[in-house]
């Protein structure tokens, strides 16, 4: 397969930075990188992507992350490497054709445990705290981790903050909560290390839905206080 | 829900053991919401059991962690115990694993001990009704969902068989030995070079690849982590990206996370390794304390050696 050697060969020089970076990810998943950064562009690129593998017979699963692809396959119907050099082929595709994903608009109650503290740290009062959380629109840039979690952002410069030293053993579900350049919302009763700073209503796990979570990939969330 | 048919009682639980559990082989596709596959830990073993009952391979089975339980059998059956041998007993008298046994109501299945292996298998011919949640039986503590109420089993439970079994009932049928995947306490698990493998130079790969890891307390269907050599650490995370089962990540401790059947979808450690899906089904059979080694090989190499160990399967139909 002279062409699925030239794809490689060009995915190793990287000379292109349109060229994929692909490696195994054990015996029947490949991980393809298009990048290294927090980015709508390329999130859009990875969905897009992901989208045209997913249709594809011999692929189980493709899923998008923040900037790359996992593309759980069946090794009888592919090999890793015939199925390198597709996904290397849809390395010029553009994101173009990726309509903007749905708008949630999500009701916070900001009464969160950590609420003042984080106010605090961030130097601002808690009423601008809750101003520049509900007045950005975020993108669920990923869904995963735990069913239903969606990793939302990128969080406005005033508030970003390194996670608490030491975790909660036991967050609530429904918690609202941010970190570094993130927020998002625990759908499951779980252990975090996020400061918790409101809580809403809205189910983001949903046990009787197929797919079982109200947040996709792609899609826009805007909170705002209840 | 269940499944609809002929749903006879089946077994009694007269004791649970450690941990047993309703498990198929796993609900794939539903990676998008962050559930992972899930299932059997070890996939070989609950297929093999089985087909040792005239089942599809996939077909809901007991999957029984550290302990086996005790059985009270209520409806006459064929079964097979497979995957970790804990001195399997039918009414005090042992028995063969890996061996399709009649069984007649009253009869009792007890273990006596665990002489190697961490999971055992139980499958009864026309499968355990359970719980289906996305298409899959198999029990999902972390939700509560499949199985049995998505919990492991309690005393006085009843299982129900979930169909009419497969007539004539066979019993007798056997997978001999060499025919079993190469369990080991301490394996050698075939694994493929993982992304960010670069990260920790020649001198971390020789360490990942030539020292034994040891598996920690902390250890459970999620996975396991490790310890061993202190690894060269990483640098910065990376943006968060999917996972599978077999993947080792490397966190800054420097000391790796091996995910198992229903560990996280995604994450942002770095992931130095995967390990072969052939090989995780000898990792499902290792306990805390125990090690294993990783050896690096090529993804053709991985897949060969999964279809060449699956096909040993066809020799029991």
């Amino acid at each position: 397969m002279p062409r699925a050697k030239e794809a490689e060969t060009q995915a190793k020089s990287g000379r292109s930075s349109r060229r994929f970076k692909i490696t195994p990810l054990g015996d029947a998943a490949l991980y393809v990188e298009l990048g290294q950064r927090v980015d709508t562009a390329l999130n859009s690129r990875a969905i897009k992507l992901a989208q045209l593998l997913q249709a594809r017979r011999d692929v189980r699963e493709a899923i998008a992350g923040y900037a790359s692809v996992v593309v759980h396959y069946d090794p009888e119907q592919i090999t890793a490497r015939g199925l390198t050099a597709a996904v290397q082929k849809l390395s010029g595709t553009r994101a173009d054709s990726v309509p903007p994903g749905r708008l949630h608009r999500i009701p916070v109650f900001y009464d969160g445990p950590d609420l003042a503290e984080t106010a605090q740290t961030l130097e601002l009062p808690v009423k601008e705290l809750i101003r520049l959380h509900s007045e950005t629109t975020y993108r669920c840039f990923m869904v995963g981790f735990v069913p239903g979690w969606a990793f939302l952002g990128p969080l406005p410069e005033r508030l970003r903050l390194p996670r608490r030293k030491v975790p909660r053993k036991q967050v609530p579900p429904g918690s609202v909560a941010i970190a570094t350049a993130q927020t998002g919302i625990y759908p499951l009763p779980s252990p975090g290390g996020w400061h918790l700073i409101g809580r809403t209503d809205v189910k983001v796990f949903l046990p009787n839905s197929d797919p079982p979570c109200l947040l996709r990939t792609g899609d826009r969330i805007r909170f705002f206080p209840a | 829900m269940n499944e609809t048919g002929d749903q006879a009682p089946q077994f009694k639980v007269e004791q649970p053991g450690v941990f047993s559990a309703i498990q198929d082989l796993g609900r794939p596709g539903r990676r998008i919401a962050g559930v992972p596959p899930g299932g059997a830990m070890d996939r070989f073993a609950l297929a093999a059991a089985n087909l040792l009952v005239g089942n599809p391979a996939g077909a809901a089975a007991l999957e029984c962690a550290l302990t086996g339980p005790t059985l009270e059998i209520l409806d006459r059956c064929v079964l097979a115990v497979t995957g970790a041998d804990f001195e399997p007993t039918l009414n005090g008298r042992a028995v063969p694993g890996w061996t399709g046994l009649f069984c007649a109501p009253g009869d009792r299945l007890s273990f006596g001990g665990r002489r190697w292996g961490a999971r055992a298998y139980v499958a009864v011919a026309g499968g355990l009704a359970a719980d289906r949640w996305l298409g899959s039986a198999a029990t999902y503590v972390l939700i509560g969902r499949g199985g049995l109420q998505g919990r492991p089993l309690k005393r006085e439970d009843v299982l129900h068989r979930a169909g009419s079994a497969p007539r004539p009932l066979v019993a007798g049928r056997e997978l001999p030995q060499p025919y079993r995947p190469p369990y080991s306490t301490e394996p050698e698990l075939m694994t493929v070079a993982g992304p960010q493998l670069g990260r920790i130079k020649a001198a971390g790969k020789r360490l990942l690849f030539g020292q034994p890891w040891t598996v920690s307390s902390d250890a459970d269907r999620m996975g396991y982590r490790l310890q061993g050599p202190q690894l060269p650490t990483t640098g910065a995370d990376v943006v968060s990206f999917g996972l599978t089962s077999g993947c080792i990540q490397l966190p800054q401790s420097g000391q790796p996370i091996l995910l198992m059947a229903d560990g996280q979808t995604a994450g942002g450690y770095p992931v130095v390794g995967g390990v072969a899906r052939c090989d995780l089904t000898l990792a499902a059979q290792l306990l805390p304390g125990e090690s294993l080694r990783f050896r690096e090989t090529r993804v053709e190499t991985a897949q060969a050696e999964y279809r060449s160990r699956w096909a040993a399967l066809d020799r029991i139909r």
